[in-house]
């Protein structure tokens, strides 16, 4: 799960990382009072999207007379914007956070994220902060420093002390050393008890009276352990999410919508994945991912037909299960009577495979239904691409 | 021969009397494991279809010499299951729950460093050596006696490959099923060093997806290491990045992961990697000259 900026430097200000004295801000009159309390020389306007290179689009505002800071907030709040991230359509700003400019001396990167292969938890630091870190590791690699943390007993001073030498701080600010080695150990602390997927301060900026101030963050969150947290529970924002996939969410469905025109239902992740690839060398493209788990029932079948049929790109619907425990003639009994309750306008072809997968064809073919069996993954990919006609 | 998993394994099955375990153990037992123990806090005493509970691992272990678990202990409590497994002197661990927490799988990896026990999964559908023992959710019947080992991070996927092998005459050995969580215990490549010397085995199946290095990490070993033929189709070409496809490890973030990459290292390897997943059980039927 993903948070805006402003609630990502709630939490590093929790967790005793620096940030600029800023506030989340819904309306220019709002926007008017803040600007009156923060009483700074400079006052930064920012589109909260959850989405990069907002800067680029036009969605951060910066400004030294106070009385333009409600003009600001009039001319965001509503506005779409369009950044490498949001795809063409964009992203409508609905909130923003308005906060104190800094000085710039010096900008840095720090992010942690967990390293798939050893298991241990790792910060990445470089000189370039302000920049892509994706850009960093491929134009210059050598700037990239990793620094592993030991879990078993966690960030110890060396780490810290790791981190800023090999970044050059004593060289260039001596008096941030300190101050950044213990801003390493709490950002640690937070990804660990927030349980984290990423932490980014992207830039992590030295100021020019030689203070570190997180001026950008960005946090996710494992969503398999927010059932820990209420408090990061609290800072979904729904608006941020594609409404089919908080409606698949609610029916305990694993959907990602894609750009194709041709539906997929299948059961387990890796399947699912293999169909909408399958889809595209037959010469189509997936409409979306959509795992059903392994037990389809009728329901989470009635359920994948409305997610799938709400999406207008839809041309034909290509059902993959193969029956484990799962036995095809109950998924081929889901798919009748699912098909009855959800009016279907577009070709079906469903390839059942697995225990008891002959049955299971044999009913659906004397269903009476429109639709299409197949007990082959191929020919069913090929029927379908054939059924609904090539990607537009 | 096998690997892993024999008709000697003697398994616990943790969270036996929930929905899922009880189900389960019933089918590992009918499949002909020798299910010999299942735990559940509070529940000694009870049976369930013959296999006697107890109210924990060390107690299973000290009355049915149990050397593997398998787990069906819900998310929140499964890395505490994961640790008392190992602490009882489990030697194999098969975790089969989906959505343990990344910093719990974090802490349980670091625990289990150097020790003499193995981890497979989490969230996997488990392992199986064809006619001697099934320890986990797969559907036995689709397995055939073969030559063929199959080590995947999926699990309907992996039946898909199964079904291909058994209906095609090669059969399989042993399939392992590593899992789809980020962090994980055993890898692609404990599991390919065991198949290389298994002499049973024949031929491998690898099915990798997006995400992460772990098919990167295979590449290299197999280049180095392994003699046998290396068949393999990584899922997600089409997936799009930054999003998570089911699995909580499948996604391509930076750029790095993509099924596309995976490809091109494997087959740099000497790996023969297939783009249709329905053509998985010919490329080894190929690559074995039958």
């Amino acid at each position: 799960m993903n948070v805006h900026e402003f609630q990502a430097k709630q939490l590093f200000g929790q967790f005793g990382i620096p940030v600029p004295r800023g506030k989340e801000i819904l309306s220019p009159e709002a926007g008017s009072a803040w600007a009156a309390e923060l009483n700074t020389p400079v006052f930064v306007v920012k589109a909260q999207i959850h989405a990069g290179g907002r800067g680029k689009a036009g969605g951060v505002k910066i400004t030294k007379d106070k009385a333009a800071v409600p003009g600001l907030v009039k001319e965001l709040i509503g506005k779409t914007l369009v950044t490498h991230q949001t795809g063409p359509k964009g992203r409508e700003v609905r909130r923003l956070l308005i906060e104190e400019g800094a000085a710039i001396a010096k900008e840095l990167y720090v992010s942690i994220v967990v390293d798939r292969d050893s298991g241990w938890p790792v910060f990445i630091a470089s000189t370039e902060g302000g920049m892509e870190i994706e850009e960093v590791a491929a134009h210059t690699p050598e700037k990239i420093i990793r620094e592993a943390i030991d879990p078993a007993v966690g960030f110890q001073g060396y780490n810290g002390r790791n981190i800023a030498f090999a970044l050059g701080l004593p060289a260039m600010e001596p008096a941030v050393v300190n101050p950044f080695i213990q801003m390493m150990g709490n950002l640690y602390r937070m990804f660990m008890d927030k349980n984290a997927a990423m932490v980014e301060i992207n830039p992590l900026v030295i100021t020019s009276d030689k203070k570190l101030i997180a001026l950008d963050g960005k946090v996710s969150f494992d969503d398999s352990a927010l059932f820990r947290h209420a408090d990061v529970q609290q800072m979904r924002d729904l608006h941020e999410e594609e409404p089919l996939e908080i409606e698949a969410g609610e029916n305990n469905l694993n959907y990602v919508k894609l750009d194709g025109n041709i539906g997929c239902m299948v059961n387990g992740a890796g399947l699912a994945m293999a169909t909408m690839d399958v889809i595209k060398l037959a010469g189509s493209e997936p409409a979306n991912f959509l795992d059903v788990g392994g037990g389809a029932t009728k329901e989470t079948v009635a359920a994948g037909f409305r997610i799938l049929l709400k999406d207008p790109n839809v041309k034909g619907i290509f059902i993959n299960i193969f029956g484990g425990i799962v036995r095809c003639e109950r998924i081929a009994h889901g798919v009748i009577e699912a098909a009855k309750e959800v009016k279907i306008n577009v070709p079906l072809v469903v390839r059942l495979q697995g225990t008891n997968a002959e049955e299971g064809r044999k009913l659906l073919a004397e269903s009476g239904l429109k639709l299409e069996v197949a007990d082959d993954l191929w020919e069913a990919a090929q029927k379908i691409v054939k059924l609904t006609g090539k990607a537009a | 021969m096998s690997i892993l998993v024999n008709k000697h394994t003697r398994v616990v099955v943790q969270g036996i009397t929930g929905k899922e375990g009880s189900f389960h153990a019933t089918q590992c037992k009918a499949y002909g494991t020798q299910m010999v123990a299942g735990v559940t806090p509070g529940k000694a005493g009870q049976e369930v279809e013959g296999i006697p509970v107890f109210n924990t691992v060390r107690d299973a272990v000290r009355k049915t010499q149990c050397d593997t678990s398998l787990i069906f202990v819900p998310p929140p409590f499964c890395a505490d299951a994961i640790l008392e497994a190992a602490d009882a002197g489990v030697k194999l661990i098969i975790c089969i729950t989906e959505g343990i927490p990344v910093n719990d799988m974090v802490k349980v990896k670091r625990a289990l460093y150097g020790r003499d026990v193995r981890l497979i999964g989490p969230n996997c559908p488990g392992v199986i050596t064809v006619d001697e023992a099934k320890i986990g959710i797969m559907p036995g019947f689709i397995h055939k006696k073969g030559v063929v080992g199959v080590v995947s991070r999926s699990g309907t996927l992996t039946y898909e490959a199964v079904h291909q092998l058994s209906t095609l005459g090669l059969g399989e050995t042993t399939c392992v099923g590593i899992g789809g969580d980020p962090v994980n215990g055993t890898g692609f490549v404990d599991v390919l060093a065991l198949f290389e010397k298994d002499p049973e085995t024949q031929a491998i199946v690898m099915i990798g997806e997006i995400g992460g290095d772990a098919e990167e990490k295979a590449a290299e070993f197999i280049k180095k290491h392994v003699k046998k033929p290396v068949v393999s189709f990584i899922a997600g070409i089409t997936a799009p990045p930054g999003r998570r496809m089911g699995h909580a490890g499948a996604i391509v973030s930076g750029g790095k992961g993509t099924a596309a990459e995976k490809m091109k290292i494997l087959e740099a390897a000497g790996v023969r990697v297939v783009k249709n997943p329905a053509e998985i059980g010919n490329a080894v039927k190929l690559a074995l000259g039958r």
